[in-house]
């Protein structure tokens, strides 16, 4: 028997995609059975009063959490979201309802023994309620009480070998696409690129002395599956250098037919016969390459690597084999200053074990940034308030052509003294000798 | 309740404290075909919806197929999924970008019962466990934030607007037969912690009343400098009260100016913005994140206001249906939704969508502003 009538919520049972409502109410009928014995350590009938406060919230139309306190983990400045409900006193079992952030493993690949494993400590220890995952990519673990953090915390490194994630003014936890796991596209290997630098800047991750958040994210190739030119401070993006591997073979088969074009992702329509004038070779936005009607010709040298003929026939295009990423820095989401998409720093770079060059740009990075950056002013913000330029001087980097989409329309160079032959001292009474008053 | 305790020893903290250990290594986690051929895949198939084959330089086939899930996901489903898992693929499973999971296996014949099983599996009130699809030219499964259910900041729901969305696009989650990829994303306030500002469709919840002030306890829950640096529009400034016999530290908010983003209230719990009536979505149309043919590009607003009407917010659900229907009809092959609006033109876009075009619409936030209004007379009637 359910806690709380909740007739508002009881209307999204229905209907096909799965039902949130219905799984909290699973999971709040397997806690009051408690089959297994358990002796919950925070109120077993927290996913009942769950339900409940959100009912209130589709009664009100207004939320009823509060700010987060300052919980955490000793010596950790992030990872843990405190949550405190404003009507305690009807909501018992939420009423210190914090999050953990608990950090994913790359590519977001689990054994169930591991998954199992992190169920059973917050069966015991929380909510039995998850976010898998979190939009910035963590394990959240949703709702406990503060003294549980300690012991969540102990579990995971001591018997998970498994830390907490990022949240505040600090690294957030890196995130990445599945890259060359399962990826034909993958130009380099993002899951240890992630693992690397995460584990490399643990102390940037726990310990917020930026002055807000930074993110890294690491998507394989222009096709940008983990968004990290809208979403990422410093965005790494798969690309090559070299030429596009035909397969001539391949390429006549998708022609005459026998291949399906599009890997079969555009299969539950008729289209029509593929034609692969129309939908390659005339839809490729730098006009490169050419088709005959017996063979496809490339011109790399004029190819942008937007990766639609990849996509669209992936049997008979391969990516080049000299491989790296192009990296962009300063995207952001609209708060404060409107939306910012990420801005190309480096055309090219090899990524590569042990990553030190990335881990260079990235430290003169925030060397200025956190020299420069007002308090809760995010990297792109800070390029934007100071110039492109001084994101070149802060990691050492020559202007290139690639890094705009089309120079100044406006003459107001800020020239430096170094600059101008003789530098900037005059003297006014020479000048007055020449120019007289 | 007696206290458990981890190990953990509250009086000697530091005691075989373990830290800065970062994620578990995910080789660990890799199906052996996965570890296998990492890095030497060939190309891969969509055999039908939510089915892929991946082949190898070793002849290797690996067959994923992908259901959605929520994102807010109990132990018990969880559990269900790892029996799943267990039974069909070896203990190994993976989750997507996208809130979606995915189960490997190394047949094709396995993959069919597998999804088969799959879709078998349903709540008690009626929706799918386990929905496979998301595949190709769909709508896969959406982004999202937290909303009413954990959030101290949201102006909408984030799990109930998800569920009414996919429940109204659910054919275009197990079909693929749009023009192109439609990706939904939904995020609550606009602090976007979900970032949706790159989507085919994005659902931002939104607030249009200005904040209240917590007058007699603003000064001590808050610093006022930083609630009042905290405005991008410089509306809230520092001020003194009068209450009873008390002169307090407060501050005052210049209402024409602010543009209700919420960012006084996420450094000041004295300036509540939430209401019922005020609070509602916005809905943005036509970003992009691949470079797919077209550059990314960010999401443009299409409906400046749609009322809160839980639980199944019918004005929302319809509004991107026609947004989706108008879209599907209209586009050509491989367009997103953004190239589709730009070639026929935004006046277009809102004939066909029967989208209500009002000056809320028209960009007046600073600079950027003035490249958003046309300045050319190439427009059509």
């Amino acid at each position: 028997m359910a806690k709380h009538k909740t007739p508002m919520l009881d209307k999204l049972e229905s209907g096909p995609w799965p039902s949130f409502v219905s799984d909290i109410k699973q999971e709040a009928a397997a806690r009051a059975k408690n089959e297994k014995g358990i002796d919950y350590q925070i109120p077993a009938d927290c996913p009942d009063d769950l339900l409940g406060v959100l009912e209130l919230s589709y009664e009100e139309g207004e939320t009823h959490w509060k700010h987060g306190g300052i919980v955490g983990v000793f010596g950790y400045g992030g990872g843990v979201i405190g949550r405190y409900c404003d009507q305690p006193e009807k909501f018992p079992g939420v009423a210190h309802f914090h999050t953990m952030r608990i950090n994913q493993p790359s590519g977001k690949y689990y054994t169930t023994k591991y998954l199992r494993e992190l169920c059973a400590i917050w069966e015991l220890r929380g909510s039995g309620l998850t976010n898998m995952h979190g939009s910035t990519g963590d394990i959240v673990f949703l709702g406990t009480t503060t003294p549980q953090l300690e012991e969540v915390f102990y579990e995971l490194t001591h018997n998970l070998n498994t830390d907490l994630g990022g949240s505040g003014s600090n690294l957030r936890t890196p995130a990445c696409c599945l890259g060359q796991s399962r990826c034909e596209f993958a130009c380099y290997d993002t899951q240890t690129a992630c693992t690397t630098l995460t584990k490399d800047y643990q102390d940037e991750l726990h310990r917020p002395a930026f002055p807000y958040k930074f993110k890294f994210k690491f998507d394989g190739c222009p096709n940008g599956c983990v968004a990290s030119i809208a979403r990422s401070d410093f965005s790494v993006i798969g690309t090559w250098r070299d030429k596009i591997r035909i397969d001539h073979k391949a390429v006549a088969a998708y022609v005459g037919g026998e291949l399906a074009p599009n890997a079969g992702a555009y299969a539950g329509r008729d289209w029509g016969k593929f034609d692969i004038q129309k939908e390659v070779v005339d839809r490729c936005p730098s006009d490169c390459m050419s088709w005959d009607g017996k063979k496809l010709t490339i011109n790399d040298k004029e190819c942008v690597r937007c990766m639609h003929c990849l996509n669209v026939m992936p049997r008979a295009l391969r990516i080049g084999n000299d491989r790296g990423a192009s990296i962009l820095c300063g995207a952001k989401a609209p708060i404060l200053d409107g939306a910012q998409m990420a801005s190309l720093l480096i055309p090219f770079i090899k990524v590569q074990e042990p990553f030190d060059e990335l881990k260079e740009l990235i430290e003169g990075i925030w060397d200025w940034w956190m020299e420069e950056g007002k308090n809760r002013e995010r990297l792109g913000e800070l390029m934007k308030r100071q110039g492109f330029q001084r994101l070149l001087e802060a990691t050492g980097v020559k202007a290139d052509a690639r890094m705009v989409s089309e120079p100044r329309t406006n003459p107001y160079i800020f020239w430096k003294a170094e600059d101008v032959p003789g530098g900037w001292e005059r003297d006014i009474n020479e000048f007055r000798k020449r120019h007289l008053r | 309740m007696a206290f458990i305790s981890s190990g953990y020893n509250p009086s000697k903290p530091m005691e075989n404290r373990i830290t800065d250990i970062g994620p578990r290594d995910f080789n660990e986690f890799l199906p052996p075909v996965i570890k296998k051929n990492k890095g030497k895949w060939v190309y891969h198939e969509i055999i039908e919806p939510g089915m892929l084959m991946h082949k190898a330089e070793s002849g290797d086939e690996v067959y994923t197929v992908r259901f959605g899930g929520c994102r807010l996901m109990s132990i018990t489903h969880l559990r269900e999924i790892c029996d799943i898992a267990d039974k069909y693929a070896g203990g190994h499973l993976r989750f997507t970008t996208r809130n979606n999971v995915e189960i490997m296996v190394d047949s094709l014949d396995k993959a069919k019962k597998l999804k088969a099983d799959l879709m078998g599996r349903k709540f008690p009130g009626g929706s799918h466990r386990f929905p496979v699809g998301g595949t190709g030219a769909g709508i896969t499964n959406i982004v999202h934030t937290q909303g009413w259910i954990h959030c101290h900041t949201p102006a909408t729901d984030a799990s109930g607007t998800v569920k009414v969305t996919m429940d109204e696009v659910f054919d275009e989650f197990v079909n693929m037969r749009l023009p192109a990829p439609v990706r939904i994303s939904m995020a609550c306030c606009l602090n976007m912690c979900g970032a949706v500002h790159c989507s085919d469709i994005a659902i931002l919840g939104i607030h249009r009343k200005p904040p209240m002030i917590d007058h007699e306890y603003i000064d001590n829950m808050c610093e006022i400098p930083l609630a009042v640096a905290a405005c991008p529009t410089a509306a809230v400034r520092p001020s003194k009260i009068e209450i009873g016999d008390k002169k307090l530290n407060t501050v005052a908010v210049k209402e024409d100016r602010c543009m209700f983003c919420g960012n006084c209230y996420t450094m000041c719990p004295s300036m509540p913005l939430a209401d019922k009536e005020g609070d509602g979505i916005a809905i943005l149309v036509g970003g992009k994140l691949s470079n797919r043919m077209t550059k990314p590009k960010f999401s443009k607003v299409v409906c400046a206001f749609i009322p809160n009407e839980p639980p199944r917010w019918p004005t929302l659900a319809k509004t991107i249906r026609h947004i989706v229907d108008a879209y599907a009809a209209g586009a050509k092959k491989y367009e997103r939704m953004g190239d589709w609006a730009e070639r026929i033109g935004w006046e277009r876009f809102f004939e066909v969508t029967g989208l209500e075009f009002t000056e809320h619409l028209i960009d007046d936030f600073r600079d950027p502003a003035y490249y958003t209004w046309r300045q050319d007379t190439q427009f059509r009637f």
